[in-house]
């Protein structure tokens, strides 16, 4: 940092914004990739029967698997849209 | 029983082949016998790292096919004794890879030679899981860059669960950490991610840490390994390494920024 750098706008400092970034991405693709082979699979056959029912986009199921301790707890999240 | 290595990294373009070289040439120059494999089929290049590419007569290819031995595809290095390139095909074949022909040749490599080091193809395709399937260990290299970086956690994970070892339930094959193109003062300046932030994302051990260097592009140029341009730091650096690598401790080198003077630091730089 010379003097002249004082008279400059503080930025934010990118190389933190690269860690945060890598932090979350690098955590969601582990927790992804030591889960099952079969989540995408059941993903897709969970959104197939709900539309059988109701319209509903792709975000609408969301899945997520945690563990906690010996035990593995799937959780669902279905939005169903709201009525006109 | 020789030591079977894969450099690898899943992104393209972060110095593989060139520490492919370099390590393979390290060993060699402390007197290791090492021969070092191209798996790049289609894309050859390390020929051209090592400046063999002249040279090449029978490759990696024509030896599973039975087309050529062992003997007559390898090339023996010029500049260093105790050195052997085996080079890819330049086939478009990405099929000429089998299991069963990767397995004979590193098998056969692993009775004459004491380091077997594979140069790994950018991807998670077939030549890249075969450059990592048989070995015993891996160096991952990595540019403090958020794609290199996700795409080297990527790699851990396969080598995690899809070499030989992890499929026959003996885990994860041991995999330590080069840092490549990695420039002090950008990470001074908040610019660039730090040793320890990579460290921190990918918790492996640290290996060697390559500075950004003008040497490195020279030495391709002239298809010299950067290591025998011992004056460089990036050769240094790479010297370093190999000597981690057989077990020495080594402190790190340009991994700092040097102390401007007062006027530097006043004017700034």
């Amino acid at each position: 940092m010379g003097i002249f750098d004082y008279f400059r706008s503080p930025k934010v400092r990118s190389a933190s914004q690269a860690k945060e970034r890598l932090q979350i991405i690098v955590a969601r693709e582990r927790a992804h990739r030591s889960g099952p082979d079969y989540l995408p699979a059941l993903h897709r056959e969970i959104l197939a029967v709900i539309r059988k029912y109701v319209h509903v986009d792709d975000e609408a199921v969301q899945m997520n698997l945690e563990r906690e301790g010996d035990c593995e707890v799937l959780e669902l999240n279905i939005t169903l849209p709201e009525k006109d | 029983m020789a030591r079977i290595v894969v450099i690898t990294s899943g992104k393209g373009g972060v110095g593989k082949t060139t520490t492919s070289a370099a390590i393979a040439t390290g060993l060699a120059m402390q007197g290791r016998k090492t021969a070092v494999v191209d798996f790049d089929v289609g894309l050859r290049n390390l020929d051209l790292i090592m400046g063999c590419e002249r040279r090449v007569v029978y490759d990696f290819v024509n030896v599973i096919n039975g087309d050529a031995n062992l003997r007559q595809a390898l090339i023996k290095d010029k500049r260093t004794d105790n050195l052997f390139i085996l080079p890819a095909s330049q086939t478009r074949d990405k099929e000429a890879l089998t299991t069963e022909g990767v397995e004979r040749v590193l098998g056969e490599l692993a009775k004459e030679f004491e380091f077997v080091i594979c140069d790994s193809p950018a991807g998670i395709e077939r030549g890249a899981l075969m450059a990592s399937y048989f070995a015993d260990e891996a160096i991952v290299v990595t540019n403090p860059e958020v794609s290199s970086v996700r795409d080297s956690d990527r790699m851990l994970g396969i080598l995690a669960s899809k070499t030989k070892k992890a499929e026959q339930g003996g885990g994860a094959i041991p995999a330590t950490l080069l840092l490549t193109r990695y420039s002090p003062a950008r990470v001074d300046k908040g610019e660039m991610l730090s040793i320890e932030d990579v460290q921190d994302i990918l918790s492996i051990d640290l290996l060697g840490v390559i500075p950004e260097s003008q040497a490195v592009l020279n030495a391709s140029n002239s298809g010299i390994p950067v290591v025998l341009d011992e004056d460089s730091d990036a050769g240094q650096a790479y010297l370093d390494a190999v000597a981690r690598f057989l077990g020495e401790e080594r402190p790190y080198r340009f991994t700092t920024l040097e102390k401007k003077g007062f006027f530097g630091r006043l004017f700034g730089g």
